[in-house]
């Protein structure tokens, strides 16, 4: 019964978000504002149940799985990436690289600039 | 069995959902079985080896994406539930956030400005279609989150995932050769970084790296999960392309 019954706690949050997505047409993804709630509901009762708890990190522990279905989408797309096979690799070399040192460069920043202030005001 | 009667087995079979779903599962079981076995090294990711083996397997037999995707919808189902659990890990990430919550919070959207941003400059002046420019737009983002946003500002919501599954991919391998070379040493700085641009595959890498390092890049992918929902749109909408 725990199994079921927090797979159906997820359930109804990821319910309430879509039905709040849609009511107040705002541009977010229901299952999003899912976990707002979720994350708001867990601060109010001061953190999950252990069942919440392994049900929740039984599902993200084989997340990847979860996403192979929409994967083996790419076969529809064979003809689109063939086109554009260099433009896509390169993007996503070139992009990946730049927003991995630019936040951890604004991460740097901050943090030094933080202890700066900080030491300031001593 | 005569051969009439295993193609009626076979015409049976490739009709239900049972065997869409079935091979999922087994394909992506072997996948990780081959992952653990060459020590966990992101190039031969489990999720980019059932992929290929699963289209394999379709070419061989002659089934349509339609119809495998009846049974593997039950699987691919559960992205829904497995964003709304992200709230778990992120509440219990609440104390890292409290004392740093300014610089996270400013890294965090510099970091969905910049990937945004440069993937679809990137792509718009290599010459890409405006339908993949928009695929890639949320590549950094984890792939529940990133379908959706795909799907709202007119993408390709499966060619999305692909690109998220390499985008984690790159991350994660180029991630320790990155901060060596810019000398990037802090954990959380380095967990932030990883998880805002790899998201969950970078995040098993972090975790690698030491404990610290993953659970801030836990805490990233869920903040960009959070953020990109809303920034991603928006910033399409500001360019006019979506």
């Amino acid at each position: 019964m725990p199994l079921i019954r927090n797979l159906t706690i997820l359930l109804v949050f990821q319910l309430i978000g879509e039905t709040g997505v849609h009511l107040l047409a705002i541009p977010v993804p229901g299952p999003v504002l899912g976990m707002l709630l979720l994350l708001v509901a867990l601060i109010v009762r001061r953190g999950p149940s252990k069942g919440l708890d392994e049900a929740a990190g039984g599902l993200l522990g084989h997340l990847s799985l979860l996403f192979v279905p929409a994967g083996v989408g790419i076969m529809v797309h064979v003809s689109r990436i063939g086109d554009e096979w260099l433009a896509i690799s390169l993007t996503l070399l070139l992009s990946t690289v730049l927003t991995m040192a630019v936040t951890a460069w604004s991460m740097q920043g901050m943090k030094r600039l933080m202890a700066a202030r900080g030491r300031g005001h001593d | 069995m005569t051969e009439a009667a295993h193609d009626t087995l076979w015409v049976y079979l490739s009709a239900s959902p049972l065997l869409g779903l079935t091979v999922t599962l087994l394909a992506y079981i072997a996948a990780y079985r081959l992952y653990e076995a060459v020590g966990k090294r992101a190039i031969v990711h489990p999720v980019l080896v059932a992929v290929a083996a699963l289209i394999g397997f379709l070419h061989l037999t002659d089934i349509s994406y339609e119809r495998y995707f009846e049974g593997a919808q039950f699987v691919h189902f559960l992205l829904g539930p497995a964003t709304v659990a992200l709230a778990v890990p992120l509440y219990h990430q609440l104390g890292k956030l409290r004392r740093l919550w300014a610089p996270i919070v400013v890294a965090t959207l510099v970091g969905v400005t910049i990937g945004t941003l440069s993937s679809v400059g990137i792509a718009l002046l290599l010459g890409a279609d405006l339908q993949t420019q928009l695929s890639l737009a949320p590549k950094s983002v984890t792939a529940p989150v990133a379908m959706g946003i795909s799907e709202k500002i007119g993408g390709l919501p499966s060619l999305t995932a692909v690109l998220v599954v390499v985008t984690g991919i790159l991350g994660a391998v180029l991630g320790s050769l990155l901060f060596g070379l810019l000398r990037i040493r802090d954990e959380d700085v380095r967990g932030i970084a990883m998880g805002i641009t790899a998201h969950g595959i970078g995040t098993a890498r972090a975790f690698q790296m030491s404990r610290d390092t993953g659970a801030f890049s836990g805490l990233a992918m869920a903040l960009s999960a959070l953020s990109s929902a809303v920034v991603v749109p928006m910033l399409i909408h500001l360019l006019g392309i979506g």
